[in-house]
This record gives structure tokens, sequence and C-alpha cells, in this order.
């Protein structure tokens, strides 16, 4: 294609073409420290539905190795946005080397903390918050079970902060950390944020799952233990390839079921989060 | 009798894990994850023996466990049945 | 220009993959997942010694896939005999459950979607119901239009998606829309199947190849065509050695109206995989045949179909072949008012 970017994140190569060379440069400026991969896992094409759509109203195509029959195009403004989401769909379709959880994850002497639940439940957030408070951050979307030992490998992508979660980023870390600021994408306003440095010189060190939380935004403090089926449950409903991995993914994910401590936590603000993270991890971590 | 038997693979076609109080079940033939409540992780084990009919299967049933004197015991079991019929866990011969 | 005859060249003798560098072998998986080639790519190059450690671990888990691919599917099948079982027809399996069930070589590393299944005409309401009724399958959508249209004009039910699995099961009557000019006699394909240990059915050995062959040429614009050739080439390589085999196979293609798409793609077969070829099923003339080659091979480095006019040509082509103008037509009109 005309314009390409290559980027490493985690164990996991991409490779982006894209009909412009815009979101490419903006990917370029915000994953200057990760490595690009020689042979790529997955293609992500940036495309215009229409040669002429190029110039006229531009409206980005997203594509790739994994598709969905129906995607919606972004507007050029939002091609950050579109190289992200063929990202994501490359991992959310095409991943069959981990265990795939949609969860973020964080980590502390060599345990991880993993956090899932609805969008919107602030999971994303958190890891970022705590990535910047003496946690390594692993990866606000995704977190790559270990199909053999069980350990979580991280995927530190840039965090995708969405309408208020942008404020408390701002407040959190100097401001060339941040991408451009896109208004009324087809989720609100995005602003993408570079995770940490030690994040990405240490994206390729796994570490041992010790923690796992349903985080829940916008109710008073409360923390529910949660019974193992229901976790199980909730677990194979946040993984997009469980299924497909068989009988593999059943071992890797009863096991981490089975020796996991959890709980859910209900948190009014991102401050009594932080709180109640760091007393969990205290009393529970293993 | 007229009532239809059941069958169900061999053990080793399901891997078995008990999570608090349920069987969760990996099914090989099928790569299909159940959840079971009691009795249906016991009914899959009678059917171990071979396939059998509802009457039948309820004597196995009650050599290792204790169903007091209820009568609709019976119907109970197919209904059990019919729904590991439609997971694909048994089948009628 | 790179197209797809790096992936054909890879598939045909993997040892040549030697050659490649990075860019060759990320435009290769790019190219076979395009191609829904990627798990039989990963089954071909499995073993070798050359590749680079990405390649061997995404091979590795093309291969994962596909296995999971051919247990799904079997699965499908296994779940609608037990429930067609009581009726005592024949049910055939038809494409890649057919070719993982039998256990050929066209169903190693296949992706599979869809379970086909061929039953009598007579048998298809009961069939019908007893999916509906009994087996927790429901339509995809209700919908009286195309509901008409695949009862009518096209050789199978309005698509069946079970309930809880959430898998589609297409039941045909006919391997070939009733519009389209060759008549396959599927009574007969019925009458002469193999029966398998399950009870279940497959396709004779020269009718296997007859039903690739239609289905290369008359179901779509040729899209996936690189895909279906190569089940017609792995087919053959299983079938071509076995005793009466080539004289079936002419035989069958006179019968069902197929000569002309099974002797071009027996050519194309050859063309492209080098595909073992007896006697003259495979026709004289190869006029026309470099188009079809150039449209097969349309896909570039970065998985992208390339040859734009030329896949329009056989776009336009593929409908004119399903269906009379007249309903061509009348199909798009409706579609085009109903948005």
């Amino acid at each position: 294609m005309k314009h390409e970017f290559r980027v490493t994140v985690g164990p996991v190569g991409f490779r982006i073409g894209s009909d412009w060379k815009r979101p490419l440069d903006q990917l370029s400026a915000l994953y200057a420290d990760y490595p690009a991969p020689d042979i790529p896992d997955f293609t992500v094409r940036l495309f215009a539905q229409r040669p002429w759509r190029r110039f006229i109203r531009p409206s980005v195509m997203i594509g790739g190795d994994y598709m969905l029959p129906d995607a919606a195009p972004l507007s050029l403004a939002h091609g950050l946005l579109a190289a992200e989401m063929g990202m994501n769909l490359q991992m959310a379709l095409g991943q069959r080397r981990y265990l795939l959880l949609h969860a973020s994850a964080v980590e502390r002497d060599g345990r991880a903390l993993l956090m899932t639940g609805h969008s919107g439940a602030g999971k994303s957030t958190l890891s970022a918050l705590l990535g910047e408070r003496g946690w390594r951050f692993m990866g606000d979307e995704f977190a790559l079970i270990d199909l053999d030992s069980g350990a979580l490998h991280a995927f530190p992508r840039l965090v995708s902060l969405k309408n208020e979660a942008i404020a408390v980023m701002e407040g959190e870390v100097q401001s060339d950390r941040l991408g451009p600021l896109m208004r009324d994408t087809p989720k609100g306003d995005i602003r993408h944020l570079r995770p940490p440095k030690e994040a990405v010189a240490r994206m390729r060190e796994p570490a041992k799952p010790a923690l796992l939380l349903f985080p829940r935004f916008g109710h008073a403090v409360d923390i529910r233990k949660v019974g193992e089926a229901e976790i199980f449950v909730r677990l194979t409903q946040a993984s997009t390839n469980y299924v497909a991995l068989g009988e593999a993914g059943f071992d890797a994910l009863s096991s981490l079921v089975r020796t996991i401590p959890t709980r859910a936590v209900d948190y009014p603000d991102t401050e009594s989060a932080v709180a109640s993270v760091e007393r969990l991890w205290a009393e529970l971590a293993e | 009798m007229n009532a239809p038997a059941y069958r169900a693979d061999p053990p080793e076609a399901r891997y078995l894990v008990a999570l608090d109080g349920v069987a969760l079940i990996f099914h090989r033939p099928s790569g299909l994850t159940h959840i079971l409540a009691p009795p249906a992780p016991q009914i899959l084990e009678a059917l171990a023996e071979g396939e059998a009919e509802p009457a039948a299967l309820l004597e196995r049933l009650r050599r290792d466990y204790d169903f007091g004197d209820s009568d609709d015991l019976e119907a109970a079991l197919e209904a059990r049945l019919a729904e590991l019929e439609t997971s694909g866990l048994v089948w009628r011969a | 220009m790179t197209d797809a005859r790096l992936l054909v060249r890879a598939l045909v003798d993997p040892a040549t993959t030697r050659a490649l560098d990075a860019e060759g072998w990320t435009a290769l998986i790019a190219m076979a997942r395009a191609e829904q080639l990627m798990g039989s790519l990963a089954h071909r190059l499995d073993g070798l010694d050359h590749l680079p450690e990405k390649v061997a671990q995404l091979c590795t888990d093309a291969r994962q896939s596909a296995e999971h691919a051919r247990r799904q599917a079997l699965w499908e099948a296994e779940m609608a005999r037990r429930v067609l079982a009581p009726l005592g027809e024949p049910v055939v399996l038809l494409k890649g459950t057919a070719y993982v069930a039998a256990g050929l070589s066209a169903g190693i590393g296949r992706s599979i979607g869809d379970l086909d299944i061929l039953v009598r005409r007579d048998a298809l309401d009961a069939v019908e119901r007893a999916l509906i009724e009994q087996g927790g399958w429901e339509w995809v959508k209700e919908d009286a239009y195309d509901d008409a249209y695949y009862r009518d004009y096209m050789h199978e039910l309005p698509p069946l998606i079970h309930k809880e699995r959430d898998r589609m099961i297409d039941v045909h009557h006919t391997v070939l829309p009733l519009t389209a000019k060759p008549t396959p006699d599927a009574e007969a394909m019925i009458a002469d199947s193999v029966e398998l240990a399950n009870g279940l059915r497959v396709l004779s050995p020269a009718d296997m190849v007859c039903h690739s062959a239609a289905h290369l040429f008359a179901d779509g614009d040729l899209a996936g065509g690189l895909r279906n050739l190569w089940d017609i080439d792995r087919l053959v390589r299983d079938f071509g050695p076995r005793d009466g085999f080539w004289q079936a196979l002419g035989e069958r293609a006179q019968r069902h109206q197929l000569q002309k798409p099974v002797a071009r793609a027996l050519r194309l077969a050859e063309a492209l995989y080098g595909t073992p070829l007896e006697g003259d099923a495979a026709g004289r003339g190869r006029a026309g045949d470099a188009l079809y080659i150039r449209r097969l091979l349309a896909r570039d480095g970065w998985g992208r179909e390339i040859r734009k006019l030329l896949r329009l040509a056989f776009y336009i082509r593929s409908h004119w072949l399903r269906m009379p103008p007249f309903m061509l037509a009348k199909h798009l009109w409706t579609k085009w008012r109903k948005g």
C-alpha cells in the first residue's frame, strides 16, 4: 500500500498499510519506543472505499487479515482510531497463541492484577492511573494468558481514553504523551495515551496472575465475593477466542478461575478505586 | 416398554472440573463447554455402563444415591435427559 | 506486480519458500489468509526446517484453528444426524464437512463454514420440520421475499441457524440453482453416494469432483477460487489412482451436464497446482483459461484483491450463469427497493 507502519505490542507484531500518510505519522509518533517486527502476526489496511474518496470527503475503511463484513468507515480525522480498531480486530478475531481476555492489567513484584468488566466500568482508566502510581502498566484492553504456563503476557498498546477519562489522565501525565484529541467519534471523544517508557521496555516480561477484579464505576464503595462458576462464565464472555482454543482454552481458563482470588468492586470515583485496589492487593494477592 | 434408551460418550470424552457445587465439563467431541448441576453429571456417569432406558438408568442411580421415596423421579429424570439431549451430551440409541 | 502465484508456488512445492525473505513471508501469509488457505499452507509447511520462528508460530496457530474448524464441522454433522436419523432418509454431506468426515486430503487444514447437506427433494419438508422442531435450528431471518427467492429459484432452503450453537446449516436438494443452465442429477448423486461409518453419506468420488467444479464456477464471482481449486487438486490426487475413477468422472460429468466446468476446473488445477490428469475429462481447448488464471491469482501482498475490472467481468458473468436475465433484474430491483 502507499504508506506503511509496523509496530510490535507485547508479543504481537502488526503491519499497518494506509492510503493516507497522516494516521500513520500519528501512530509512529505515539509508538516511537516500540520495536518493529520483521514478519508481523497481522496485517491491517486503512483504505478508501473508492479511489476518489481518498480526497473527497475521505472516509477510512478498516480491513486486514481478519475483517467484519459490515464495519462502517470512519472519517479521516479519526484515522488514528481506525488504525487502533483495526489492530484490536485482528487480535479479537485472529489471536490463537494466547487466551485473550478483554481485561486491563498492571504488575507489581512479578505478580499481575487483572481487571475486567463491561465497557464503561473503568478498567481502562484504572489501569492507566495505576500505571502512573507505582505499578507496571501491562495493557488497558487485552490480557494474554499463556496456554501452557498460565502466565499473563503484556499487551501495552496505546491507552484509548474516552470522554471523562481524558481529563483524569491529562491531570496525571506530561502532555507529550497524549495523542490528538478526536472529538465526536462513534465512541465519543477519544484521546490516546502513550504508556510509560518502563511499560514498553519491559513489555516482553510476563507476570503471574495474582488478583482478579470486576470493577464497576459510579456506585457506592462495595466489595463482593464472586462464585467460581460465575467467574468462569464472566471470563468466557470476556474472551473472544475461548471457544476457538478448544481444550487448551478450557484448561487455561479453569486453572485461572480455581487459583486466582477474585472480587467485584464498586467505586464512586477513581481515587477511591485506587484505594480499594491497594487494600485488596495487600489482603489477597497471591 | 417403549421408552427410548439413551447413550452418552465414554467418560474420557469429557474433561470435568468441579467448581463450587457445579461441574464444568469440556466435551471433547464438540469442543463445547457445559456447566452442569447435579444430577446431570451423575447421569452421564451412570450411562458409562452402557445405554439405558430411563427406568433402568434410575435403578443404576439408586445404587449410589439416595433419592428418598418420591414417585415422580422418573419424570424428573426424563426432563434432565431431554436437557442433556439438547446439549448433545446424550442421544437416543 | 506481486500476485497469488507466490501462494500457489508455496502450496505446490513448499521447499521453494526457502528463498523467501521477511517481505516474501509477510506477503505469503497475508495472501493465504485472504484466500482462506492459511490452514492448508500451514500443513504443507509443517516440518520444514527453514521457517522463521514467527512463521512457524503462525503456522502452528493456523493448524490449531483448522483442527477447531474440523471438530466443529463434524459436531454439526453429528447433531444433524441425530435429528434426521429417524426419518430414514439419506443425508449427504457436501464440501468441507464431507472432506473431513471422509478423511480426504482436501480436508487437511481447510476452513469450514456452514454445514451443507444434500437430501432428496421429496424429503425437504420433513428435513426442515425435524431440524426446526427437534433440532433447535431456526430461520436466520423471517423474510417472505428472500424465502420465496431461495425456495423458488435457488438450490437450497433459506439458511437455518442453530439457536444455541450459532452455526448455520444449508439444506440443498440439488447442487446448483434450479435456474442455472446445467441441471445436475441430484437424485443420481444421492443414489451413488457412499455411506460413512456413522450412517451419514458423502458423494461418490466422481460426483464429488463434479460438484466441486460446479461450485467453483457457479457459486459467486470466482471469489475464493484458489481454495476451491485447491479442493479439486487434492480430490483428484486422492481419487486419481483409484480404479475406474477417470472413466466414472467422464460419465458423471456428462450425466450432470457439467462436462465444461469439470474440464475447465481440471485444466486450471493442472495449470496452477500441477494436478496429475488422465483420460480426456479435461477436454482439449484451453481458450479463455488464461483469463481465469489471471482472475484466480488476483491478490496482492497486502491480501488485497487486484485486477478490479477483470473481477467485475466475472461477477456479472456469474450472475448470468445463475439466473436468467429477467430474474436477475427482478431480484436486483427488489433488493434496491428494500435498500
